[in-house]
């Protein structure tokens, strides 16, 4: 017990600037009962405002030293190629306030192009892939750039209502510079028609909110005689403007 | 460009794919590391007091003299990164092996009693749930400035309960939902 009555050497506690709540409407709400898991995992009481402090400000710097290169191209995991239809994912992460989310690890999971995760618990009645996990991670560069290199994955059904199929997407994983920003989301692809059929986007109240997590068609990312390419930029928490800076402007 | 930010989905049934298994880490603290050595029991129930198979936690604490460690590496290089990732087991738990953290610099004048930061991922969680871990019968728990933020019938929620057959070992019960649901934060 004596060392948790050490006082913090961090200072006479320095005032943090804190992180951007988010404006309403632009996340889901924790309980969507048409996607019928939230139902018994959504809190009921409302969430407790959170003056955020140096806990909620600083966060973890993970993964860089073990991210190896072929972890960004899903298709050279394995002795041969998936089959599919080869894609490149290109993006750029940056915060609020349009500044770059550099050297940070995004890590990407996925189903293989006939719609089935390498995991034990998916039965779904479609091949698995021997040269293909699904699994990729990447750091971001100095500009805040990441590229992937993957097969479109599949759609598939998922027994959350009569005829429910999940439109194709990737997982992604970000954690940026704090606790507060850290972010997991999916990325979908452009026009799919199961879009309004799917709870899990629908959940996200703004229509402009949801269309975020579709990616482009990117003609410059594709590579002639090669694969398509897609983009999918991504935003995560900035800070709130500073009292100094709030005075310059 | 939109710099509104990138809107949450949930990680879905198989989160372990991409975020977990050779990527978990449940030593936040290697050998060697300064503090009380203590192992905590995680348990995730759903509005039915069911346990939840398909959660992941992850855990951000300062070391035992309340200093982040946000400019070190955090996966094996160092002892100390801070930083911990787990997900349940069938039985909805598992089990983390970190140091007792220090007291934290809160807002103004505030000490902040020793805890941890606990993100709450998993299937039919659309946008990951903050909770923090405080430790029953520590002292510095009466001037925290967040726990007093907390309605008085509700702070137990937060407190991880000492396993009297195991010194060392504590046990923090996540309720999702419904009868003793925990205290999740707006961050």
């Amino acid at each position: 017990m004596s060392s948790s009555l050490v006082q913090s050497k961090s200072g006479p506690n320095r005032p943090v600037a804190p992180f951007r709540r988010h404006e309403p409407g632009t996340q889901p709400d924790s309980l969507y009962p048409p996607y019928r898991a939230t139902r018994l995992r959504a809190p009921s009481q409302p969430l407790i405002l959170l003056p955020q402090t140096l806990s909620e400000v600083t966060g973890p710097v993970f993964g860089h030293s073990s991210v190896h290169p072929n972890d960004r191209d899903l298709t050279l995991q394995h002795a041969s190629e998936p089959l599919g239809e080869r894609i490149i994912v290109r993006g750029r992460v940056v915060d609020g306030d349009g500044h770059a989310v550099s050297n940070s690890l995004i890590e990407i999971w996925q189903a293989n192009a006939a719609g089935r995760y390498a995991h034990a618990k998916d039965n779904h009645a479609a091949p698995l892939d021997p040269n293909f996990t699904g699994t990729g991670r990447t750091l971001t560069d100095n500009d805040g750039f990441y590229r992937f290199v993957t097969i479109k994955p599949g759609a598939y059904p998922w027994r959350n209502h009569d005829n429910a199929w999940r439109p194709a997407h990737i997982h992604f994983s970000l954690f940026g510079p704090a606790f507060v920003t850290r972010l997991i989301t999916q990325m979908y692809f452009p026009g799919d028609p199961l879009f309004a059929y799917d709870p899990i986007l629908q959940s996200i109240p703004n229509e402009r909110a949801r269309e975020r997590l579709v990616s482009k068609f990117d003609l410059e990312t594709t590579k002639p005689e090669w694969a398509l390419g897609y983009r999918f930029d991504i935003v995560l928490r900035g800070r709130e403007a500073t009292p100094f800076e709030r005075e310059e402007r | 460009m939109d710099l509104t930010p990138t809107p949450s989905q949930t990680v879905g049934p198989y989160l372990h794919l991409g975020l977990t298994d050779a990527r978990s880490l449940s030593r936040v603290a290697g050998d060697g590391t300064k503090g009380e050595r203590v192992w905590l029991t995680f348990r995730v129930l759903d509005g039915e007091g069911a346990p939840v198979p398909d959660a992941m936690i992850e855990l951000w604490q300062a070391d035992s003299e309340g200093n982040y460690g946000s400019a070190v590496g955090s996966d094996g290089g160092t002892p100390f990164g801070g930083f911990g990732r787990l997900a349940t087991a069938e039985n909805g738990s598992c089990t983390f092996e970190t140091i007792r953290p220090g007291c934290v610099a809160g807002p103004r004048e505030t000490v902040q009693a020793p805890h941890i930061n606990v993100s709450i991922l998993g299937r039919g969680i659309l946008k990951r749930l903050s909770t923090r871990l405080y430790f029953a019968g520590e002292p510095a728990n009466d001037a925290d400035p967040i726990l007093a933020l907390v309605p008085e019938n509700r702070r137990p929620t937060l407190l991880a309960q000492p396993n009297a057959a195991r010194p060392g070992n504590w046990i923090f019960d996540v309720h999702l939902r419904g009868q003793g649901e925990t205290v999740f934060f707006d961050v």
